[in-house]
């Protein structure tokens, strides 16, 4: 398929793409404020809103009392306030909305409310919050073979910890809302979410209206990765509460530093690690335990711990493998989605059991790695047996398309002629499964409308983020159906049009999507191809539709698009359809921890190399250069569009981005200039991917694979070829595992005795 | 009354100065291209163009506009993205930006365009900048910076051809700006003659250069208050080197140090170091005076003057002058030896004589766009091989910026070889006293301080240091 520029190219670029702070406000418009907890942990005492309600401009301060629903806002558990009651527990835990004619008033009366905290002892690391017994739910355990038999059979075992920290979405564009009141109690909510459907049930449910009360509205996002799937609810959900109060619309738009305080992250974790290998470098038998920092509440955590588990082995086949993880209770903000969704935290603890490993037997981690990759029917430990497996494919390519061994050769030829700086180098393999983990969510629908003319528009329930999934639904509509681009617009995200989705998000988004959009596409082109056999008098089998014209044969013929359109009007053909998609075969059984529950793997190979600057601490990343299995890509450069962008996410998190919070619970890192992600010269010098020769896959959109998410995981490999870099320089540096691999962390690696 | 063009429009506006020009342009004029992504000059999303006329001339220069007072846009052409956008079609750099799938999300997409056409409109010395260091204060969540930087290549390469004599016109026929640019210098020259009486507001309230620092902690009070600007105020502005000495007023920004010739040839690296400063939007903003009475302990550069040994003009309100040794201006955290009615007016130094060399060192977490864990400068004079002279000072070691008086005075008179390098930081290290923060713990400022002071001596002295034995003490 061709490849095709995002179609909000052009808006883009000219600044009149509208994102939700931008669109046309009514003039009655007030604007909200959240009051949120200046303590991690305590219960309320009291709050004072009396100087704050008497400020000229201020309409309503709302709490927990205005609630007319539930106070409830919890996805997975009911366990998280809207508005917090008697106790909070994570600094930043929203506690009133103060609505004001202007943002100005509001923020002057936030400074006026008095609240008396009763604290109570603070938790913000797993670690401690396992100790006292602190989780969100039980945990959970995978398991394959034997490991205590397995590890009495190994000729090297090791043992070691490791630690991940979280990551700032830092999406550009902060959370925020407009809700403007219908009739009859009815609000429209234009959000930036990748989960409308998720706004629309919990607003429901919180104002006590029934779902069909609430549209929400979204055109595109300015970037989620996954901090948009849950945690745009709240924000959503206050406005509609003073709209159900107030009957006027209100906006709030979260400043960046609000944004950075009361939303969750990353997940931190703390992992241990069991590694038994013997001598041919076969890793026999793995254990690992996760101990997820979840926040203050569930949000998605228990979903992304249990990811963390489905990836824990990452592209290598281990026979004996047990794996726990425990979801830890702490006074964070709850953490949440980011692109990855506890993936990469799991491969980031086998990839240094390996390194840990390599150091011990004294052999490259390269070995390792190649020893032990996935293999077709090999099963993984939740007992999905691994198909059209490209673990080895894309090893072997990388290695050879990149001259992997020469590569090395001027690394240490380098090296040697280098006092003060020195080059790393490291492979890092991913398999990502794609689906929604949580069977029942994947599924999507599409609403294809033709209109009297000829042109289209297609509703999914997909939303843009700049994943380009548009793009790629308009490229579906318009293969299928044989028209131009131009005839095919995109709407916006609507749950009035499309209803009950699941959020953007699992990097499955397009093939959920766009499996319906075909579905859709393909009942209208039937149809379409009656009328049309009829009116050229020919067999319906001989008629296609190319190039806004029907085709005998393949060849034109005089009917265009158009006037077959015209004529389906006349004999009262239906020009809309809605397709519905439900993603076969998966399934996945939470009691036994076994079952099929990826559609299938993404796969591929990234070489990483770095140059450390040994007299200060500072490194640069050379190069990356990537096999990456896209199936058979049906744009290319989106989808390259989206290696590069996760990559520098995933290196961003390994290298530069460090979230403090202090012992108070506190966020230390509060500000873009406390919290660094990549710029223009923190990115690789180079980024070079190549896409793996393969077949595709059938359960991907015209074959075309998920590219979303899996990509970022080669972010991992920059760890360890710093790693690398520093042992060179100093060989009494003891491995740590350890991220982000800041220079502090480094000039100290560097100097140490 | 506050007068300039925005885009193709001639605004006269009575709102504050000291609103945002941010806020003026999205809220007062509804201007929407222009994103708000942070509010401290640390994402880049509002780049917009300010173009003033010198010596009869335009030239533009990319600010971000969250941390800039709307007075400062008295007199000036401001441009938003809406400003450069071409009727019906793209301009080259958003057409090369979509050629490249450089644009995913797009929030920050109109800053990145913003700061690229800014790229194409500056007059600097070929070489000066590329269009990397133009983007250098654009964050891109999305793109990982591949596919914009392959646009910035395609930019540049159409610029090789750029007529730098009749540079509009040019940028107008190759589709990189509107055509209403031409009218521009005419307008503004106009604009300043009729608007000579309608000076804006100055005199009361807080004093603001730039805003870069103050914008960022007290946008809000500063949108309502009456503001002191003083970028207006050409005593303040302007480098003179002359003779043995150079002064440098106030109001100089970054990039006026970074582009000024002469400083260029008494510092060959200059460039080096000057872009280790923030980034482009911000050193086209930040002044040296607002640098100094922000009094940051980390100040860069209050760092690099500290150790060029300068001193400081310092005026009162009745024009009343004195002059006080930088090293004495900052007394403790942010706290330094200026009285209420005075302002900074100069700062001068000597310029570096033979034998004397100068050398500037920052780390930060990210190499660029990043306050310093650590940063320190050297400016030492050597007679065959024995140091005739020294300053050295240190940033985030201290309470304050620190000019390191026990070290400078130790390595005077000594020759230069590890045992006195060796020596002098030891002395260094009982000068500073780090604290630990989100920009390192002590124990790490403490050897970056160390391999800091190593790396003045390895870049100025190379063949008379050993390094290996240096580091592995």
């Amino acid at each position: 398929m061709k490849t095709m520029h995002n179609i909000d190219s052009y808006t883009h670029v000219r600044g009149e793409s509208l994102f939700v702070d931008d669109i046309i406000t009514r003039q009655d418009t007030l604007f909200g404020l959240v009051f949120d907890a200046p303590k991690a942990h305590g219960k309320i005492k009291s709050v004072n809103y009396r100087k704050a309600e008497a400020l000229e401009g201020i309409v309503k301060i709302f709490t927990y009392e205005d609630i007319i629903g539930e106070n409830q806002i919890g996805g997975i558990l009911p366990d998280e306030p809207l508005w917090a009651e008697d106790e909070v527990h994570f600094w930043g835990q929203p506690i009133a909305f103060i609505v004001a004619e202007s943002e100005t008033i509001a923020k002057k009366a936030r400074q006026l409310i008095d609240i008396e905290i009763e604290e109570l002892p603070v938790i913000t690391t797993a670690k401690e919050a396992k100790t006292k017994g602190s989780f969100i739910n039980a945990p959970r355990s995978f398991s394959l073979g034997n490991t205590e038999e397995a590890f009495n059979n190994c000729d090297y075992m090791l043992e070691g910890e490791t630690f991940s920290n979280g990551q700032e979405h830092l999406y550009l564009e902060t959370q925020g809302c407009y809700a403007i009141p219908q009739e009859n109690g009815s609000i429209k909510l234009i959000s930036s979410t990748q989960g409308p459907t998720a706004i629309q049930k919990i607003a429901a449910r919180v104002l006590g209206v029934p779902m069909h009360k609430i549209e929400v509205d979204v055109t595109r996002l300015g970037g989620g990765f996954g901090g948009k799937e849950d945690q745009a609810t709240p924000w959503a959900v206050m406005t509609a509460v003073a709209v159900q109060h107030l009957g006027k619309p209100v906006k709030y738009i979260l400043n960046r530093h609000d944004d950075l305080r009361m939303t969750g992250k990353r997940h931190p974790y703390s992992s241990f690690f069991k590694i038994g290998l013997n001598k041919e470098l076969k890793i026999i038998a793995f254990e690992a335990e996760f101990l997820q920092n979840s926040g203050a509440a569930a949000d998605l955590s228990p979903a992304i711990a249990e990811r963390t588990l489905f990836h824990a082995t990452n592209s290598y086949f281990v026979p004996n493998v047990k794996t726990s993880v425990y979801s830890c209770k702490t006074n964070l903000p709850p953490n949440t989605a980011f692109r990855g969704f506890g993936g990469p935290q799991g491969m980031f603890v086998i990839e240094s059991a390996i390194a840990a490993a390599a150091d011990h037997i004294g052999v490259d981690k390269r070995l390792i790695q190649e020893a032990n990759l996935l293999a077709e029917n090999d099963e993984f430990s939740y007992g999905q047996i691994a198909t059209q497996v490209e673990a080895e494919s894309t090893w072997f390519s990388a290695k050879n398309t990149f001259k992997l061994e020469t590569l090395e050769q001027e690394i240490i030829a380098f090296n040697e002629n280098n006092e003060l700086f020195k080059k790393g180098i490291s492979l890092m393999p991913i398999a990502f499964g794609i689906s929604f983990t949580n069977t029942p969510m994947n599924h999507a629908r599409a609403l294809v409308h033709i209109y009297q003319d000829g042109s289209v528009g297609v509703s999914t329930g997909a939303v843009e983020m700049g994943q380009s999934v548009n793009t790629k639904m308009l490229q579906v509509a318009q293969d299928i159906l044989g028209i131009s681009a131009a005839k095919v617009k995109l709407e916006t995200t609507n749950t009035t049009r499309v209803a009950n989705t699941s959020p953007s998000a699992a990097s499955s988004t397009a093939d959920l999507n766009g499996k319906a959009v075909q579905m859709a596409c393909n009942a209208l082109l039937d149809r379409l191809t009656k009328v049309a056999a009829e009116m050229i008098e020919e067999d319906v089998t001989t008629i296609t539709i190319q190039n806004d014209r029907v085709h005998i044969h393949g060849k034109e013929s005089k009917l265009s698009w158009e006037d077959l359109i015209a004529q389906a009007m006349l004999e009262r053909v239906a020009l809309s359809e809605n397709a519905h998609y439900a993603t076969p075969i998966i399934n996945f059984d939470k009691t036994k921890e076994k079952g099929h529950p990826f559609a299938y793997h993404v796969y591929g190979t990234a070489i990483t190399t770095v140059t450390v600057d040994c007299m200060r601490g500072i490194y640069e990343i050379d190069a990356v250069k990537i096999v990456h299995d896209f199936g058979k890509s049906m744009n290319i450069g989106i989808d390259l569009g989206q290696v590069e962008g996760a990559l520098a996410q995933g290196i961003g998190w390994m290298t530069l981005e460090e979230i403090a919070y202090g012992n108070d619970g506190r966020l230390l890192s509060n500000a873009l200039s406390t919290y660094k992600v990549p710029d223009i010269f923190s990115a690789p010098r180079m980024i070079e991917t190549v896409p793996l020769e393969t077949a595709g896959n059938d359960m991907a959109i015209f074959k075309s694979k998920a590219v979303g998410e899996p990509p970022l995981m080669y972010g991992i490999g920059t760890y360890f070829a710093i790693q690398q870099a520093v042992k060179a320089f100093n060989k009494k540096y003891k491995l740590k595992f350890h991220a982000p691999f800041t220079p502090e962390k480094v000039l100290m690696a560097l100097y140490e005795k | 009354m506050t007068v300039f063009i925005l885009n193709n429009k001639k605004i006269k506006t009575t709102v504050n100065t000291g609103v945002t020009l941010l806020d003026f342009i999205r809220e007062h004029q509804q201007l929407k291209g222009t994103k708000i992504g942070c509010r401290e000059g640390d994402c880049g999303a509002c780049t917009v163009l300010v173009g003033s006329l010198k010596n009869n001339k335009i030239s533009y220069q990319s600010i971000t506009s969250c941390i800039a007072p709307l007075g400062n846009a008295h007199g000036k052409h401001i441009v938003t993205v809406e400003g450069i956008n071409l009727t019906k079609k793209l301009n080259v750099v958003q057409q090369a930006m979509t050629d490249n799938y450089a644009t995913q999300c797009g929030f920050c997409t109109p800053g990145f365009v913003v700061s690229m056409t800014g790229f194409a409109l500056e007059n600097k010395a070929s070489g000066l900048n590329s269009c990397n260091d133009a983007i250098s204060g654009n964050i891109c969540r999305c793109t990982g910076y591949k596919s914009i930087e392959k646009a910035g290549i395609e930019i540049e390469k159409k610029l090789q051809q750029k007529d730098n004599n009749h540079q509009i016109e040019w940028l107008i026929k190759e589709g990189f700006i509107p055509n209403y640019f031409e009218t521009i210098p005419e307008r503004l020259r106009k604009l300043t003659k009729e608007t000579l009486h309608e000076s804006i507001h100055m005199g009361k309230g807080t004093v603001v250069a730039n805003g870069t620092d103050l914008y960022v902690r007290h946008a809000d009070k500063l949108s309502e208050e009456a503001i002191h600007l003083v970028t207006h105020n050409t005593n303040l502005n302007g480098i003179e080197c002359s003779g043995t000495s150079c002064t440098i007023g106030a109001n100089t920004t970054v990039t006026e140090l970074l582009e000024h010739e002469e400083l260029r040839k008494q510092f060959p690296k200059l460039d080096g170091f000057l872009k280790l400063v923030s980034s482009e939007q911000i050193r086209n903003m930040g002044t040296l005076a607002g640098n100094f009475v922000n009094a940051s302990p980390i100040g860069d550069m209050s760092i690099f003057f500290l150790a060029l040994n300068s001193r400081l003009t310092i005026e009162d309100k009745n024009g009343t002058e004195r002059k006080v040794a930088f090293q004495e201006f900052h007394t403790n955290y942010k706290v330094y030896d200026l009285h209420e009615d005075e302002i900074v007016k100069s700062i001068s130094f000597d310029i570096l004589g033979d034998g004397e060399d100068f050398n500037f060192e920052k780390v930060c977490k990210r190499t660029y766009l990043d306050i310093a864990s650590v940063n320190t400068a050297l400016r030492i004079g050597t007679e065959k091989d024995v140091i005739i002279s020294a300053h050295a000072a240190m940033g985030g070691v201290a309470a304050i910026p620190k000019y390191l008086f026990q070290t400078c005075e130790y390595l005077i008179g000594k020759n230069i070889n590890d045992e006195v390098i060796r020596e002098a930081e030891c002395i260094l290290q009982s000068e500073i006293a780090p604290i630990s923060d989100v920009r390192g713990a002590a124990d790490y400022k403490r050897l970056l301080a160390r391999q800091l002071f190593y790396a003045h001596f390895v870049e100025l002295f190379p063949s008379k240091v050993n390094v290996q034995n240096l580091i592995a003490s």
